[in-house]
């Protein structure tokens, strides 16, 4: 007998959203500081400490090429924190979930108000690093408005990301494979440090297919007005591949959650 | 739906988790307005049963309809009109006592004024005021379970599912669920409840359906059941192995029937007082003899051969 599916509601998700809102609202106030204290540590240590002996890359100062790849970065950490240990407890110890379907809300509305909530907190994170760039007179231009769309794109791929992995294992130890083989190489190797042309032909090529590369470059950009049609293509790239994992992921859920 | 009329029907109702048959095509119906019970050992199907009816699994093969909805195909629908309480507690640990029921409200789309009301009146119901806007690791266990019963009726639900509603509670917080099940079923709600605790099940149920091995082994009321099922009366005695032989060798002709278990050896009868007396008689040196009318303890036992608590 076909088990049924149905489609995912976009109210119920919110409904979802609004549960982990309400929760937020209150332990924000123990949670942010270490926001605005992470951009502050690297600016000074890479920025200030190895940006001096850099006196320009890429035709910029260290620091404008440095930071608007560490801003993406921070999203990254914030949303895949959210819909890997986060989800994980909340599926698995807590039984939150148990109570949450009992309700109309059905495992896909609960997967996309997951990753809704995932792309919020990466956006927050985000928020704080841009608040603290701006302190240091960084990014200060009214392009940057268009940061905001892009960093909770970004935060809802990497949502996406964290998510589909919390699907697949049943041991919570298991996410120290995904951030120490999947995450920090992709720190590491997205061109937030150096430009990607340092590294051979192969690795370039690997990082095309990688999520993080793309925001870098696009953050990049729009800090620094570089605006050409490669901008665009890695745009698309968010977007698709934001889209596919979307679809792939509500279906991991769904089957994850009803059996 | 009106008193009377069925609620629930299950046709043929099945689930196979890989190579475990955890329900077994079984057929039952539930009147609107009735209390029914599920009765049986841990591992019998009855915590699944009550899972496909929530939708929170999927049916293997067979046919439910839950307030006139397949819920194969309509699993949204019949969620908004099934209050839920889960065995293992699923409270909302990060939130305090008031925003578990207005949290939950909203999963339901009630609007914002109307879930307050409504959150206020189960507070009240279930005495749980003075703890409004405490966290709800705070609560005692009767009152967690209390909370869950108030959040499983946030929407008004025609039907309340109960998964072992007073396992692991103190004597006292048990009574005081029972009372509010049986003020729940004054209100018209329908209650189905899961337990291994035959008071439980003579105290609320209208009807219950025994199970076994992912089968219901029989189905009536609880007085019916223990009625035609069993003899009135029940002698039990505990002794050694020849004890139990000589007396079985004395009276066997006059009993019912009777069951031997490890420690004990159950004897059905209609005329108590005589066989008590014949027993007595023989002046055995036994560690326990006594008389009781039976139960659905004994229902249970003389229908699947085992114990209802392993």
């Amino acid at each position: 007998m076909k088990s049924p599916s149905p489609p995912v509601r976009f109210k119920a998700a919110l409904r979802v959203w609004q549960r982990n809102a309400t929760v937020y609202k209150r332990t924000w106030k123990l949670n942010i500081l270490p926001n605005f204290f992470e951009p502050v540590l690297y600016l000074f240590g890479m920025g200030l400490g190895l940006g001096t002996y850099i006196n320009e890359m890429e035709g910029m100062t260290y620091i404008q090429f440095l930071a608007p790849g560490l801003l993406v970065s921070s999203i990254m950490w914030g949303a895949s924190l959210e819909t890997t240990y986060n989800v994980f407890v909340k599926m698995n110890f807590d039984r939150i979930y148990d109570g949450i379907l009992s309700t109309p809300v059905n495992p896909k509305d609960l997967a996309l108000g997951e990753l809704l909530w995932g792309a919020t907190r990466g956006t927050i994170y985000g928020g704080a690093f841009l608040s603290v760039l701006f302190l240091f007179g960084i990014g200060l231009q009214w392009g940057i408005l268009l940061i905001f769309p892009l960093l909770f794109i970004i935060g809802f791929l990497f949502a996406t990301i964290g998510l589909l992995f919390t699907s697949m294992i049943k041991e919570i130890e298991l996410f120290n494979y995904f951030f120490t083989l999947f995450l920090t190489p992709l720190f590491l190797f997205s061109g937030i440090f150096f430009p990607m042309s340092q590294l051979p032909a192969g690795v370039q090529l690997i990082a095309w297919f990688t999520p993080l590369y793309h925001g870098v470059e696009l953050s990049r950009g729009i800090f620094n007005h570089l605006w050409d049609v490669e901008l665009l293509g890695h745009f698309l790239w968010i977007l698709v591949v934001t889209g596919l994992n979307t679809l792939i992921v509500l279906r991991a859920i769904h089957k994850r959650l009803y059996i | 739906m009106t008193a009377g009329q069925p609620i629930i029907t299950a046709n043929n109702l099945t689930k196979v988790y890989g190579k475990l048959t955890a329900v077994s095509g079984i057929n039952f119906q539930i009147e609107a307005g009735s209390c029914y019970g599920f009765l049986g050992p841990n591992g019998a199907g009855k915590t699944t049963v009550m899972r496909m009816i929530y939708c929170a699994t999927p049916l293997s093969s067979g046919r439910l309809i839950v307030n006139e909805n397949n819920v194969m195909e309509n699993m949204t629908a019949v969620k908004a009109e099934v209050g839920v309480v889960t065995q293992d507690d699923s409270l909302d640990y990060d939130l305090n006592v008031i925003n578990n029921l207005l949290v939950y409200a909203r999963y339901y789309d009630l609007p914002r004024d109307q879930a307050i009301r409504r959150a206020d009146e189960l507070i009240e119901f279930f005495q749980l005021g003075e703890k409004r806007g405490e966290n709800v690791r705070t609560l005692s266990g009767g009152m967690k379970r209390r909370l869950q019963i108030a959040r499983a009726l946030i929407n008004k639900p025609s039907i309340l599912i109960l998964d072992e509603p007073s396992t692991g509670l103190d004597p006292q917080a048990r009574h005081h669920v029972w009372a509010k099940c049986h003020e729940l079923i004054e209100q018209g709600v329908t209650l189905l409840l899961t337990t291994h605790y035959m008071e439980e099940a003579e105290q609320l149920c209208d009807r219950l359906a025994v199970m076994d091995q992912g089968k219901i082994v029989i189905e009536n009321s609880p007085r019916e059941l223990i009625k035609s099922e069993v003899s009135a009366h029940v002698v039990e005695v505990r002794g050694d192995g020849n004890h139990r032989d000589s007396i079985l060798a004395a009276v066997g002709a006059e009993i019912d029937f009777h069951e031997a278990l490890s420690d004990r050896l159950l004897l059905y009868t209609s005329d108590a007082t005589q066989l008590y007396t014949q027993i007595q008689k023989m002046e055995l040196p036994l560690k326990m003899l006594l008389s009781r009318p039976s139960s659905l303890e004994d229902v249970f036992l003389k229908l699947t051969g085992r114990e209802l608590i392993d």
